[in-house]
């Protein structure tokens, strides 16, 4: 018998959570943001229920504001794979023209939070599995694998249902939901590690590539499309860079790097000085940020 | 080549539990900090918190693993905090959980996540009835490798003295609770003495220091008396007309193409046609793996079924379960719940709570009521069998949870203990249910027109009793209709599919054919048919 390693027993639980979920919920769906996390999910949803194609639609939530190249890899993999996508947008929000660059966090909240919780309202999700890892946050490190949201869909840390052993709850009353967080147990090295085994195609601006860009606050900004406005003294400058995280691109940063292979990547990543959350713009508010946004609904 | 590249090193899950004042937070956030699995954002942040904190700007690392707001601003953990870090042997999880006895539940939602339990004890207090109360929820969810942390040696001088009498207490301790693995390190989690490794700063002490010892501790054997091979059915996974398979994930042995396994509660057997772990298709699996089972005949299995082979593994309706109980309101007996157990959420009674279990010293008492936190042997009765063990014998199949039906909050969580049998606790009428049919099994056939109906029916009842059925024809006319109606009432009740003849409407009669139709098989209908023709 071959020795299990601890990437075999993080697959093992996630894949046990899916299944749990498929069985049980009325009515799950799959977030998926196109980054690296969600290509593992991806990827291990399809291990999971294979010769079956997951059993439920993926769902992304799309701001309007995505790196052209993530729009492109996501259409493409849905397709390649034979998954159901379905797509939504604040349509209201476009309507408004809420933007990145005008609304600060009420984009943010608009845009990412209010659309979410669209989206679920319109399909009637009973429940939603998401990529949060708990290495990445505080909070998320308290979180539940199997995390009760109200009607309002809002979370009440102090009040989390006990999680023992494997046997989740997913009891839910009529208009309530759970967040289900497969790959809670994760870290960031144990994402990349998983993606050159099981060999995952990610989005190629994980690799660094002469890209434009703009140094704006502090952080590299790729200038995606025109929709970005330079400002006084700013001037596009082609970079070798690649980005830890994706996201909406102007709340984006990157950073500059040779690693445009995955082995370089995990090199850099292990050598890296600052956690990965230091790239989103969002996350640099204060302490308890991002359980405030949590318990509103963020995911 | 860089450690973090290995990617053949083994996972440990281990649980922390004592109160702040022990310097749990700050055992945890020093091996992270030693270990070097901080990045600088989060070390200046750390830095930064520590100055505005309590301890006069020295580091303060419980700040790494305090998160929750509440927790910040009332200083203590409330909910469990896991925190990863990896060395070059292995990829720790770790539990931070809260050591106050309110926050017992809390407590064993880190244990039953846990291979290994370091309970922390202050040096200046030795055994405490928290940490009985620690180790006692610990060993009731499943660890079997205890580490006892003798922190705060700095503010004894390093004495050996103190570090044997604890000693002493925990031997006590450990007996007591049939402990399987134990393991004392005197150490000092502010000053960093024997955290990560011995660095000899305790003279007398030759073990290992924390770290290292997690590092090498052996959790194989953890279940070793899980005996044979089984696998509780998550899902039946059906593509298409050809393929069906039953996935879930093996919780013991292994499993190879072409043997025969049974599948739980049916007790129909198969032969293993083919097996997937992921998208690969393999010749066997073994434990701990996600498979996908194609067996090589239809047999009937679902969700909560449990296919095994060797394992000894049972089938009951009344079990014994060890419960710790987690919601606000008390429990009392005779309370409905939905329960979750193997796969399965069924629906169960709780018969009765035996005894109480006091959480710090395991004195026993008789109670009508279990509150928040407590722990009681009970009684549980499933209203459809389930498939279950001993927590002892195969642990999945042992835990259980209650949950409110109301609510739906997850109420207790408990370990089986022991499992009734399941025709003992049958009253006679159920077992003779069981035996026999006892219901709607009285057939009125009226005779009145056809005068070689009492001939046809005499052959229903020849092919019957043939069949393996006890049937038996009762002439209506034969009695008055009063005694009549009592002697049909006890030959059913005794479960003897009556057949009375009757003349005329005036009992409920039948045609003939409709009701053989029922209580027959198919082709024993058809061969009836054929008579009567």
């Amino acid at each position: 018998m071959k020795t299990l390693t601890h990437l075999d027993d993080l697959e093992a639980e996630s894949i046990y959570i899916i299944r749990e979920v498929a069985a049980e919920c009325e009515k799950p769906v799959m977030l998926y943001s196109i980054g690296k996390d969600s290509s593992v999910m991806l990827h291990l949803a399809l291990k999971a229920f294979y010769p079956e194609k997951p059993p439920f639609p993926f769902l992304h939530v799309d701001t309007t504001w995505k790196f052209k190249e993530m729009i492109q890899f996501r259409d493409r993999i849905a397709k390649k794979l034979g998954i159901e996508l379905l797509v939504y947008s604040n349509e209201e929000g476009i309507k408004q023209g809420i933007n990145p660059f005008d609304h600060g966090s009420a984009y943010t909240d608009i845009m990412k939070t209010q659309a979410l919780k669209q989206a679920l309202n319109k399909y009637q999700f009973t429940a939603a599995f998401g990529g949060g890892r708990r290495d990445e946050e505080k909070s998320r490190a308290k979180e539940r694998i199997f995390s009760f949201r109200n009607k309002e869909q809002s979370w009440d840390p102090k009040n989390q249902r006990p999680e023992l052993w494997k046997l989740y709850n997913t009891k839910i009353q009529k208009g309530e939901s759970v967040r289900v967080f497969p790959i809670s147990n994760w870290t960031e090295t144990d994402i990349w590690n998983y993606i050159r085994r099981e060999n995952i195609e990610i989005v190629p601006l994980y690799f660094a590539k002469e890209r434009p860009v703009i140094y704006r606050d502090g952080n590299i900004i790729m200038v995606d499309d025109d929709r970005l406005k330079l400002r006084e003294n700013e001037k596009i400058e082609y970079k070798k860079v690649r980005f830890r995280t994706l996201g909406c691109y102007p709340l984006t940063g990157g950073i500059e790097s040779d690693a445009d292979t995955l082995d370089q990547i995990i090199d850099e990543t292990l050598s890296a000085v600052s956690s990965e959350r230091t790239s989103r713009v969002i996350d640099h508010e204060a302490a308890g940020s991002m359980e405030r946004r949590k318990r509103e609904g963020y995911f | 080549m860089n450690s973090e590249h290995n990617n053949t090193r083994s996972q440990l899950k281990f649980i922390t539990c004592g109160s702040v004042d022990d310097g749990k937070s700050t055992l945890i956030g020093h091996i992270l900090y030693d270990s070097k699995k901080l990045y600088v954002d989060q070390i200046q942040s750390l830095e930064l918190d520590s100055k505005i904190g309590s301890r006069g700007g020295k580091l303060d690392y419980s700040l790494l693993l305090d998160g929750l707001l509440a927790e910040r601003e009332q200083g203590i953990t409330i909910d469990v905090a896991y925190r990863y870090f990896n060395t070059d042997k292995r990829s720790f999880i770790v539990a931070d959980t809260p050591g106050h006895e309110e926050y017992t539940r809390n407590m064993a939602v880190g244990a039953s996540f846990a291979d290994l339990a370091i309970i922390l004890l202050d040096a200046t207090k030795g055994v405490l009835s928290q940490t009985k109360r620690h180790a006692r929820i610990c060993k009731l969810m499943g660890i079997k490798n205890f580490v006892f942390a003798i922190n705060k040696m700095d503010l004894v001088d390093y004495q050996k003295s103190f570090f044997d009498q604890i000693a002493e207490q925990i031997k006590l301790l450990s007996d007591n609770l049939k402990l399987d693995t134990v393991y004392l390190i005197p150490v000092s989690a502010t000053e960093g003495d024997n955290v990560t490794v011995n660095n000899h700063s305790i003279a007398w002490y030759e073990g290992l220091g924390l770290l290292e010892y997690l590092e090498q501790v052996d959790i194989k054997d953890n279940n070793k008396n899980e005996t044979g091979f089984y696998l509780p059915v998550q899902r039946v996974c059906r593509p298409n007309r050809e393929f069906r398979g039953f996935q879930g994930q093996i919780e013991s042995g292994n499993v190879s193409i072409g043997e025969e396994l049974t599948a739980l509660p049916s007790g129909e057997k198969a032969r293993v046609k083919s097996i997937h772990v992921g998208m690969d298709s393999v010749d066997s699996a073994q434990k701990g793996q996600p498979v996908n089972i194609e067996l090589d005949r239809e047999i009937d299995i679902s969700r909560g079924c449990v296919l095994e082979k060797d394992s000894g593994i049972k089938i009951a309706t009344n079990i014994d379960v060890l419960l710790l109980w987690m919601d606000d309101l008390p429990l009392e007996s005779g309370k409905e719940f939905f329960i979750k157990q193997g796969n399965k959420i069924t629906v169960g009674v709780v018969d009765a709570i035996n005894y109480a279990i006091n959480v710090n010293t395991g004195e026993e008492k008789k109670t009508e009521q279990l509150r928040k936190n407590e722990i009681a042997n009970c009684s549980l009765s499933f209203y459809d069998p389930v498939v279950v063990d001993l927590f002892d014998n195969h642990k999945t199949l042992g835990e259980l949870i209650l949950i409110d039906r109301v609510s739906n909050m997850t109420s207790a969580c408990g370990v089986v203990t022991s499992i009734g049998e399941q025709v003992g606790n049958l009253t006679n009428e159920q077992i003779r249910a069981e035996l026999t049919n006892t219901q709607n099994n009285i057939f009125y056939f009226d005779v009145t027109n056809n005068i070689n109906s009492e001939q046809i029916v005499k052959q229903v009842e020849r092919r019957l009793l043939l069949s393996g059925i006890n049937a038996y024809i009762y002439n209506y006319a034969d009695n008055s209709s009063e005694v009549s109606d009592g002697i049909i009432e006890h030959l059913s009740k005794a479960g003897v599919v009556t057949l009375v003849l009757v003349n005329g409407a005036n009992k409920q009669s039948i045609e003939l054919l409709d009701k053989v139709k029922e209580i027959t098989s198919e082709s024993l209908f058809n061969y009836i048919k054929n008579q009567l023709q």
